[in-house]
């Protein structure tokens, strides 16, 4: 399961909306091993396109050396599908190469990225480990402080 | 005095569990070449085809340069030298 600040979700949510029609993309790093995702970075998507999305290879870099310097790693790695389910690609899948964090799909497809609109947005996350994909479910708190011991 | 391979963690199942190991080589081919010798399997998930080539979504920096721009596995390094792989964040 992940468990997943308010303000984290609605920031990724608010990012996917903005970048459309490009995919959009980023991480949530959290404290190595305590599975929380407390720092929202998001980062351009070099690919700049509606249907891919790349981490910049000197962003990620210094994104690394950074979450590095704060005993840090990336918790969640979200992007946004424009025009299609939030469900992994098989480009996803392929690529997926941090076996330890939660893979967060958003979809604006069907007009949620305008600013009229103001239904749910698709927010969904998974596991994705040797090609093998695995929902999950998402509890949103407002802060992980309100989650007590054991929830986990 | 050593070069330094920062592994990540997709890839410490070959360093069992090392986040860092050392090796020598005066380009990054040699230096791969000879992790490799002590870490077998390292290499074909860094590397692929004939001629050889660093994989399209590893990306590979000799002290903070992608090495993309500095002559790829031809890239010369020396004792002290920090080489970082970091698999690339991507997807469809």
């Amino acid at each position: 399961m992940l468990v997943i600040e308010q303000g984290t979700y609605d920031a990724i949510v608010e990012h996917a909306r903005k970048d459309h029609p490009d995919e959009a993309c980023g991480v949530v790093a959290g404290v190595a091993g305590s599975d929380r995702g407390t720092r929202f970075v998001p980062m351009l998507n070099a690919a700049m396109s509606p249907t891919f999305y790349e981490f910049d290879s000197g962003d990620l870099f210094q994104l690394y050396k950074e979450m590095d310097e704060r005993d840090e790693e990336p918790v969640v790695i979200y992007h946004s599908h424009t025009a299609t389910e939030a469900y992994p690609s098989r480009t996803d899948i392929n690529l997926a190469q941090e076996p330890g964090a939660h893979y967060v799909l958003v979809s604006t497809r069907d007009g949620a990225d305008s600013p009229a609109y103001d239904g749910p947005v698709e927010f969904r996350s998974y596991r994705i480990v040797d090609g093998e994909v695995t929902e999950e479910e998402v509890r949103v708190v407002g802060s992980y402080e309100d989650t007590s011991e054991g929830e986990h | 005095m050593a070069i330094e391979l920062r592994v990540p963690t997709i890839l410490r199942t070959y360093t069992g569990g090392a986040k860092a190991v050392n090796g020598d080589g005066a380009t990054l081919a040699e230096f791969i070449d000879n992790v490799n010798g002590a870490h077998p399997g390292l290499k074909e998930r860094i590397v692929e085809g004939e001629p050889e080539e660093l994989r399209r979504f590893v990306n590979v920096y000799v002290n903070d340069e992608d090495v993309r721009f500095t002559g790829g596995l031809k890239t010369g390094i020396k004792d002290g030298d920090v080489v970082v792989v970091l698999p690339a964040v991507a997807g469809g």
